[in-house]
């Protein structure tokens, strides 16, 4: 590599710097935070960019025996599994039926879906409320359950229609004329071909259902059924006094289950990220 | 007679199998019933409360109570108070700032992930990190880091001598907290618009930028020249996208201020949860949270025009 082209590589990663600091620093601080002893937390004078005085884990023992963070937890894991297995099922077949069969009103229904995937939950929180009540479950976590999937289904549905698009037609109607049925094809052929965007449609509807929060802070109030972002948010501030230790423990564990599935599958949420835009 | 009624059903039930599955065989019958759970669904849990919200918005209804309509009072009621006034005020200036920034910073961004760098995964991985995490949570660790008296942001700007002490009040002052809210925003927006743009960067062939440089183009000029208009379709999606979602963003400001101080950061969802949870007027927050689609049917008509082109 010569002498220029090695400058502007540097060059390069310079300017990239900031974006990094930008990204990181909110997390690096908060895992800080939670790791810190009280009286080197709530000190004017101390450096807060490092811990001097030793890391602690009480805010983390605390956090997991004096509140109910793990009923949270286990909340927001039911949720999301069921949400996202539910939403996965339905989006599929209309991804399927929307990108491959011809019938009555197929491409209006296409752009139905394509809309219903624009509409920001903040816009329809309030009616779905009452419908909710009327459902029979009002604060209770199977609100999310079935509430989820509004969002989660369209968008599966709209990422998934991409990948059958890619799935050359010739595939299944070799299999359909060695004598398999459609769905035969769709189950044998078809859905293992499209197993990236699958698991794709499956990360990311797990992330936006985990990452969820208008709607809990809605549809469910008690201890009991709340997810890990409402309780964290609500339950772990009280009056005016904060416990910013154990909250900051609170927002990193929460945090993980996403950030493990994101260490492992980073090339799928990239891919994802654009295919849902771009597509 | 009995002997071919027993014939007939013999005959019958075999043929009914055959018949469900050569209908499933068939596409005009397995499309629809592929579409109708997802159809069922949005009908029921999105299109239905959709016409609730408009019923909601002209009526005066109250929780726990029966509601009467009204006509357009609410939407009348509503420009009448400071507190809405100032939100339609707020949502315009949000996003706004916080789409420019996040097109200018996601370009610079893209154009620097598509660079020769070394640990790409990892710097990616860093870039996109803030879009994963669940947003009530990071804001937060913003929260904190905004914190009246241990503000880390304080704490660094007073060390690098960039602020005067004790700095400034983020989250008690009116224009700090908006900057802070839109900061926050833009933390966690950026990396949508930094992947989606390199992955438009990415699209663009070489051999442009090649005869470009041939017949003379610096990098400025390839950049105005070649790159920006390629990118045009992908900016443009991007931008309409980011537009709805941050128009109708909810939980950085609830998380960061709760819409304070003085309704100094209140967006739509935000003021709507107020008036129609917690004063139970219901009504006026269907009314307030309906400001969003007019933003939304604009977004809608723009992005069927240019993804309808790409995807049929």
């Amino acid at each position: 590599m010569n002498r220029r082209k090695l400058t502007h590589k540097i060059l390069m990663h310079v300017l990239l710097v900031p974006f990094l600091v930008f990204a990181v620093f909110p997390f690096y601080h908060m895992t800080l935070t939670s790791l810190k002893q009280n009286k080197e937390l709530y000190d004017r004078t101390a450096n807060p960019l490092v811990i001097r005085q030793g890391p602690t884990i009480d805010h983390y023992t605390k956090l997991l025996w004096d509140t109910s963070f793990l009923v949270w937890t286990k909340n927001s894991l039911l949720v999301t599994v069921l949400a996202t297995t539910l939403s996965l099922v339905i989006g599929t077949v209309a991804a399927y039926a929307l990108a491959r069969l011809k019938f009555f009103a197929v491409g209006s229904l296409g752009t139905a879906i394509f809309v219903t995937y624009l509409v920001p939950t903040s816009l329809l929180f309030l009616p779905l409320a009452q419908v909710v009540n009327w459902l029979g479950l009002g604060d209770s976590k199977w609100a999310l359950v079935v509430t989820y999937p509004t969002f989660l289904v369209p968008f599966c549905t709209w990422l998934l229609m991409g990948y059958f698009r890619t799935v050359p037609k010739e595939v299944e109607e070799c299999a359909m004329v060695d004598g398999a049925t459609r769905i035969q094809a769709l189950w044998r052929i078809v859905l293992p071909i499209t197993v990236p965007g699958l698991v794709c449609a499956a990360l990311f509807a797990f992330t936006l259902s985990w990452n969820e929060f208008i709607y809990a802070l809605t549809f469910t109030s008690s201890s009991e059924q709340i997810t890990a972002s409402v309780g964290v948010t609500s339950e772990l501030i009280r009056g005016d006094i904060y416990y910013w230790g154990s909250l900051m423990a609170g927002a990193v564990l929460a945090s993980v289950p996403i950030v493990v599935l994101y260490v492992f599958f980073l090339d799928y949420y990239v891919s994802g990220l654009t295919a849902g835009a771009i597509k | 007679m009995a002997i071919s009624t027993v014939d007939i059903a013999v005959a019958r039930r075999p043929s009914l199998r055959a018949r469900i599955s050569e209908l499933l065989d068939r596409e005009e019958w397995l499309g629809p019933i592929f579409v109708s759970p997802a159809l069922v669904l949005l009908l029921l849990l999105v299109a239905y409360p959709f016409c609730m919200a408009l019923y909601f918005s002209v009526s005066n209804a109250f929780i726990g109570r029966p509601s009467h309509l009204i006509g357009l009072r609410n939407f009348i009621n509503l420009w009448q108070s400071d507190a809405f006034r100032q939100t339609f005020q707020n949502a315009f200036v949000f996003c706004g700032a916080a789409v420019a920034a996040k097109l200018v910073l996601g370009i610079s961004l893209a154009l620097l992930l598509d660079q020769q760098l070394w640990f790409k995964r990892l710097i990616r991985g860093a870039v996109l990190l803030p879009w994963v995490i669940p947003t009530a949570l990071s804001t937060l660790g913003w929260w904190w880091m905004f914190n009246s008296l241990y503000s880390v942001v304080n704490w660094t700007g007073l060390a690098l001598g960039i602020m005067d002490p004790p700095g400034p009040n983020w989250l008690g002052q009116k224009y700090y907290a908006m900057a802070a809210v839109i900061i926050v925003n833009i933390w966690r927006g950026l990396p949508f618009f930094a992947i989606t743009i390199l992955a438009g960067l990415v699209a663009i062939p070489k051999e442009l930028y090649e005869a470009a440089e041939a017949d003379g183009a610096g990098p400025v000029a390839r950049f105005w020249y070649v790159t920006l208009p390629l990118l045009k379709g992908v900016l443009a999606i991007v931008v309409l996208f980011s537009t709805i979602f941050t128009f109708s963003e909810f939980n950085i400001v609830f998380v960061l201020t709760h819409g304070g101080p003085i309704n100094s950061t209140h967006l739509f969802a935000t003021l709507a949860r107020q008036v129609g949870l917690e004063t139970g007027r219901i009504g006026e927050g269907a009314a307030i949270s309906l400001y969003l689609f007019p933003v939304l049917m604009i977004v809608v008509w723009a992005q069927l025009r240019f993804v309808r082109k790409q995807a049929y």
